[in-house]
């Protein structure tokens, strides 16, 4: 009997590993995939890398503007960032169970913020184009509406795990809602939220490079011209200086998020 | 003096889980009450009807000459106030300090902005150390309360309900996730306030022992129906034996 089990299971595992090559194999017919060749590309792409894609003299020269750049885009993600986080903070009140105000405007707010997530922040920078045309306002926009859906979603979450237990003690002294929000609500999720705040600039730090390579502001503009006018050695500084500052963010952050937790 | 007359209380959950049906009984000023009964019985649901954290389906609540079941938000919040509640997993603020969650309990006498901000008379932080005091957490006062034991929670969550100035304490398995030692220490401080401060109790409770050790009176819950409400003594093995639908030699508690 537990043999027929475990046959049963076995046979199941293989069935699932066979289908999964099937379909892997079907997809690589259609699209044309080639495995060799994508392998034996990789050495190509890099020895491209190491002898064109490194900074050289010449382009230190333009640190400056490089960084003047960068500094743009970190402040437009950090703005974008705390905007958003304080409408999602309220809109995830009225979203969580535990502090609902009522089931429509529950439903609401995440339906709201469900359809500002899905979007991809790309599709929204495009449709921001024609309303705002190129400038840092479009960027900050399509920021803003990616955050608000993200974040009010982990605040959903966040108030509902950390919180229900002492909403209902505050609920039971005669506490009102505003009351219960901020001696209850927020004093037990508060590290959390600041962590998913953290993250959310962190990630929009990479983002809004990219949305800078579209809306002409910031550092992704500046990538986007060096790399066009084949200057590989400039668009490299621009990259590392964008990774090394994710890296300076990140370390802080996890030093913030070590202390308050 | 009567305090609470529950009278023909009803409570049906959406899917139709019946928790209450057709429940009567009424309390006086001073008596501590304990509800038993198993696990879904509807213990924790009849509880909580009482200050209106969940809503009857059918029936009335009267507490202190006001009827519960239909009132407004402002009026129930003065009846709030009057009730004071202690939970089976404490309920704190983990990350406030000791003080912070006892002054709490006064969130229901102030204005919204006052509560918001945290301000409170200094007669009101004079009461909740007295109390910290009378309760043994003297020295804990300032400790966030994920410090502190289960016992010294539970008795922060006493604390908390007296610095309202209840007339009434509901509590919901107040010793469920505690230790024996713990759970005396929490009992008599209970049975303390009854006696000596006169506050009417009404507890749920698992340990039919310490309902017949403490109570004044025991009401025995199955299916959400009252099947017993009498004296300790009057509580038979067979009637004990009902409440849980169990046969004899089958309960821990022989």
């Amino acid at each position: 009997m537990e043999l027929d089990v475990m046959k049963k299971k076995n046979r199941k595992f293989m069935l699932f590993w066979i289908a999964l090559i099937g379909i892997t194999g079907f997809f690589m017919v259609i699209t044309k995939y080639d495995p060799i060749k994508s392998f034996t590309s990789i050495p190509k792409a890099i020895v491209w890398t190491l002898t064109n894609f490194y900074p050289n003299s010449n382009s230190i020269e333009k640190l400056p503007s490089i960084l003047s750049k960068l500094k743009e885009t970190i402040f437009l993600s950090i703005a974008a960032t705390t905007t958003a986080s304080a409408f999602a903070l309220l809109f995830g009140l009225f979203g969580s169970k535990t502090t609902k105000i009522n089931n429509l405007l529950g439903v609401l707010s995440r339906t709201i913020a469900s359809i500002f997530r899905n979007i991809p922040i790309v599709a929204w920078a495009m449709i921001l184009l024609f309303s705002f045309g190129q400038n840092a306002l479009t960027g900050y926009f399509a920021l803003f509406f990616v955050t608000f859906g993200f974040l009010t979603r982990a605040f959903i979450e966040t108030i509902d795990e950390a919180s229900y237990e002492s909403v209902e003690a505050l609920r039971a002294t005669g506490a009102t809602y505003f009351q219960i929000v901020f001696q209850g609500v927020i004093p037990s999720s508060i590290p959390q939220i600041i962590s998913w705040v953290l993250f959310m600039t962190e990630t929009n730090i990479r983002s809004s490079t990219l949305v800078g390579i579209l809306t002409g502001t910031g550092v992704g503009f500046v990538f986007n011209i060096y790399y066009k006018s084949m200057d590989y050695n400039s668009a490299s500084l621009v990259v590392i200086s964008i990774i090394l500052t994710v890296f300076a963010i990140e370390i802080t952050s996890n030093y913030i998020r070590r202390v308050i937790l | 003096m009567e305090l609470l007359n529950i009278n023909r209380l009803s409570k049906e959950y959406k899917g139709g889980t019946k928790a209450l049906s057709n429940v009567n009984f009424s309390v006086n000023e001073g008596e501590f009450v304990s509800i038993i009964g198993p696990s879904g019985a509807g213990k924790s649901t009849l509880l909580r009807c009482i200050n209106k954290m969940i809503d009857a389906t059918d029936g009335e609540i009267v507490f202190d000459g006001v009827s519960v079941t239909d009132i407004n938000r402002k009026d129930l919040r003065k009846v709030r106030t009057k009730i004071g509640m202690i939970f089976q997993h404490y309920n704190l603020v983990d990350r406030l300090s000791v003080i912070e969650n006892v002054l709490h309990g006064r969130l229901g006498y102030k204005t919204t902005l006052e509560g918001i901000i945290g301000k409170y008379t200094e007669k009101e932080k004079k009461k909740a150390f007295d109390l910290l005091k009378k309760l043994g957490l003297k020295d804990q006062a300032y400790k966030r309360c994920d410090q502190l034991s289960g016992g010294q929670k539970q008795r922060v969550g006493i604390a908390r309900a007296l610095i309202q100035n209840p007339k009434l304490v509901l509590c919901d398995e107040p010793i469920a996730s505690l230790d024996p030692n713990a759970s005396k220490v929490i009992m008599d401080h209970l049975k303390n306030i009854n006696v000596e401060m006169g506050i009417t109790s009404i507890f749920n409770l698992h340990q039919v022992d310490v309902a017949m050790k403490y109570s004044d009176r025991i009401i025995g819950v199955n299916s959400g129906e009252i099947i017993y409400d009498g004296t300790p003594d009057n509580l038979s093995e067979e009637k004990i034996h009902e409440i849980y639908g169990s046969e004899a030699g089958e309960l821990i508690t022989e």
